[in-house]
């Protein structure tokens, strides 16, 4: 029993952070049709910084955590105008081609990102320090009050997301450049500044992601490809572009994860959803969510 | 058909004519090569002899990514195939070097195979993802039964191709040349044409007869093929087979970059890219830590300003906005 309990307190929080990390991949590919291979770079960034400067710049953790969250919008940016701009500029290269030239370059930016985060804070797991101390009874087993506070801040945020792209004018139209950039366009929206916004809140998405991370398991520079590879499952497990889809894959896989870390071996702990993503892709290849 | 940029037919004399100064130039470059062991020392035909295999893999690479337009993130599960199935071989049955390269080209064709299946019914990204997560299993596999293949540490053969320097930089050269020289003859072929209209337009190429199934099964065999045969002649090579040379994903991006910043759909570009990667790395050495990295952002300012690659810097105009 107490282990059931556990696996299904872990699974909850990681599959929550899973969903963050995953929501915002899969928002920048329903938008802008770009799936961003830095993706687990920019979360331990975001990771890295906010325990840098919680624990040697002396700031404390929700301070921290903000300047982590900070520092991955910036570099999401620096990203955008960089290097998505000037690809999105190339007229000469077919559009099926020029997906390739997208995913080599982020995939670029992702080694450039690990090797500077390399450098700069070393190679050894850290993690920040907890934002809430001590622990509460779940049917008799004890919890720690930093792992629910992150589960609940991740489902806030999630929530949050939910409610913007339903009930608010902008989210409404986020929501619509990813069905119709055109009918937006015709109806006045400038498409161009929706793609800034939303590539700021994909900054903030895992940025929070990042800080979330760092303060639940750790994180450190050579995990960033390993992050990349989970999101990217998630997105695609359960269809591209749709953040409901990507929910229920985090959640599918942050359980698998965790049975399979409890049960068997943590070392394994990955094996299990790559093989349900090959059988899944076999028999829906647009994924479980996907619209085609 | 609105990405039909350059049909080999029509355009430039590179197509046409094969006594294009640009062929000259890289039949110069590869004799140049012949001759570099007459004057460099054994450290520098050791770098060279490792950008010639990796130029290997990334020609292969680009006959399946160029061509028939499939995002393989996995080249090293075709290399790593070829590589482990030889040096199991070498090391469980003690098999002579010869005997067993056959072996790991069958397992790596058995491999492409494997990935000819997703491939007919996956496009884009979601191929990509199963090929990567083909080489994430692959690696996984190799550490959980390392008893048998020495898992993160490697396998040590019994058996090397050579000593000397010198053979095994010629071992290189001479695969690189039989690898180019097949997979020109390939793509500039009729064949060639059909595979590339596959990438393109693959329901238009059916409805002209021609089977897609058939096509990419053959490009995947014949990838996969000098893939392994490199993957097999690199472990040979070391002496050890090591996930971190043969199967990791860091050495699969290794090999994209060099096809891209070389210049796709060219197969000769890839051995440029592969060769300008490991120099540069070389080179910088000397700044230790973040070497790696400042190579990554040289091939990202080439895929900036120069998305058609080194080769396109020779082109002529059309070519250089292909």
């Amino acid at each position: 029993m107490d282990l059931l309990i556990q696996i299904l307190i872990s699974g909850f929080i990681l599959g929550a952070i899973y969903a963050l990390a995953a929501a915002g991949m899969t928002i920048i590919f329903g938008i802008s049709g770009i799936l961003n291979l830095a993706h687990g770079g920019i979360i331990v960034l975001a990771a890295l910084v906010a325990w840098y400067t919680s624990q040697h710049l002396g700031l404390g953790t929700y301070l921290g955590d903000l300047v982590g969250i900070i520092a991955s919008i910036v570099v999401t940016y620096l990203l955008y105008v960089l290097v998505i701009l000037p690809l999105e500029r190339f007229r000469h290269i077919s559009t099926a081609e020029k997906h390739v030239f997208q995913l080599v370059a982020t995939l670029l930016v992702a080694l450039i990102l690990q090797g500077v985060l390399e450098w700069f804070f070393g190679a050894t797991p850290v993690a920040t320090p907890p934002m809430l101390e001590g622990v509460v009874q779940i049917a008799g087993n004890n919890v720690p009050k930093n792992s629910l506070l992150i589960g609940v801040v991740a489902w806030v945020v999630l929530i949050g997301l939910w409610f913007f792209t339903s009930y608010t004018r902008l989210g409404k139209a986020m929501l619509a450049a990813s069905m119709s950039p055109k009918g937006l366009a015709i109806v006045g929206y400038d498409i161009r500044k929706v793609h800034v916004m939303v590539w700021g809140i994909y900054g903030l998405l895992a940025g929070v992601a990042g800080v979330l991370l760092a303060s639940f398991v750790g994180a450190s520079a050579d995990v960033a490809i390993n992050l990349t590879a989970i999101s990217f499952t998630i997105v695609v497990l359960g269809g591209l572009g749709n953040v409901f889809g990507s929910l229920v894959g985090a959640y599918i896989l942050g359980f698998l994860s965790t049975i399979t870390a409890f049960l068997i071996s943590p070392s394994i702990s990955q094996i299990p959803g790559l093989v349900l993503l090959v059988v899944i892709l076999y028999l829906r290849p647009q994924g479980l969510f996907g619209r085609h | 058909m609105s990405n039909v940029n350059r049909s080999p037919q029509t355009t430039g004399p590179w197509s046409r004519d094969w006594l294009d100064w640009r062929v000259v130039l890289t039949v110069l470059f590869f004799v140049f090569l012949a001759f570099t062991p007459l004057f460099a020392g054994g450290y520098y035909l050791g770098v060279l002899t490792i950008a010639l295999y990796m130029g290997v893999y990334a020609m292969n690479w680009d006959l399946l990514f160029g061509y028939i337009g499939e995002v393989n993130f996995g080249p090293t599960f075709l290399i790593g195939l070829g590589a482990y199935g030889a040096g199991l071989c070498n090391t469980y049955l003690g098999w002579s070097v010869w005997a067993c390269i056959p072996v790991g080209v069958v397992a790596a064709m058995i491999g492409g195979l494997l990935l000819a299946g997703p491939a007919l019914r996956l496009t884009g990204p979601y191929f990509g993802l199963v090929t990567l997560v083909a080489v994430l299993i692959l690696s996984q596999l190799i550490v959980t039964f390392a008893g048998y293949t020495g898992g993160e540490i490697g396998l040590a053969l019994r058996d090397i191709l050579t000593l000397s320097s010198k053979g095994n930089f010629y071992y290189a050269l001479g695969l690189t040349v039989i690898t180019a020289l097949a997979l020109r003859l390939i793509v500039r072929s009729p064949l060639g044409l059909i595979l590339e209209a596959v990438g393109q337009d693959a329901g238009a190429t059916e409805a002209l007869g021609f089977s897609v199934t058939k096509y990419k099964v053959f490009a995947f065999l014949v990838s996969s093929f000098f893939s392994g045969l490199a993957g097999a002649m690199t472990v040979f090579y070391f002496g050890t087979a090591s996930p971190g040379t043969v199967v990791a994903v860091v050495m699969a991006v290794q090999v994209i970059i060099a096809t891209i910043v070389g210049g796709r759909r060219t197969i000769i570009g890839s051995v440029f890219g592969a060769i300008f990667l490991i120099v540069a790395g070389e080179l910088l050495r000397p700044i230790g830590q973040l070497s790696n990295t400042v190579v990554a952002v040289l091939a990202l300012l080439v895929l900036l300003l120069a998305p058609g690659g080194f080769t396109s810097l020779f082109g002529s105009r059309k070519e250089r906005k292909a």
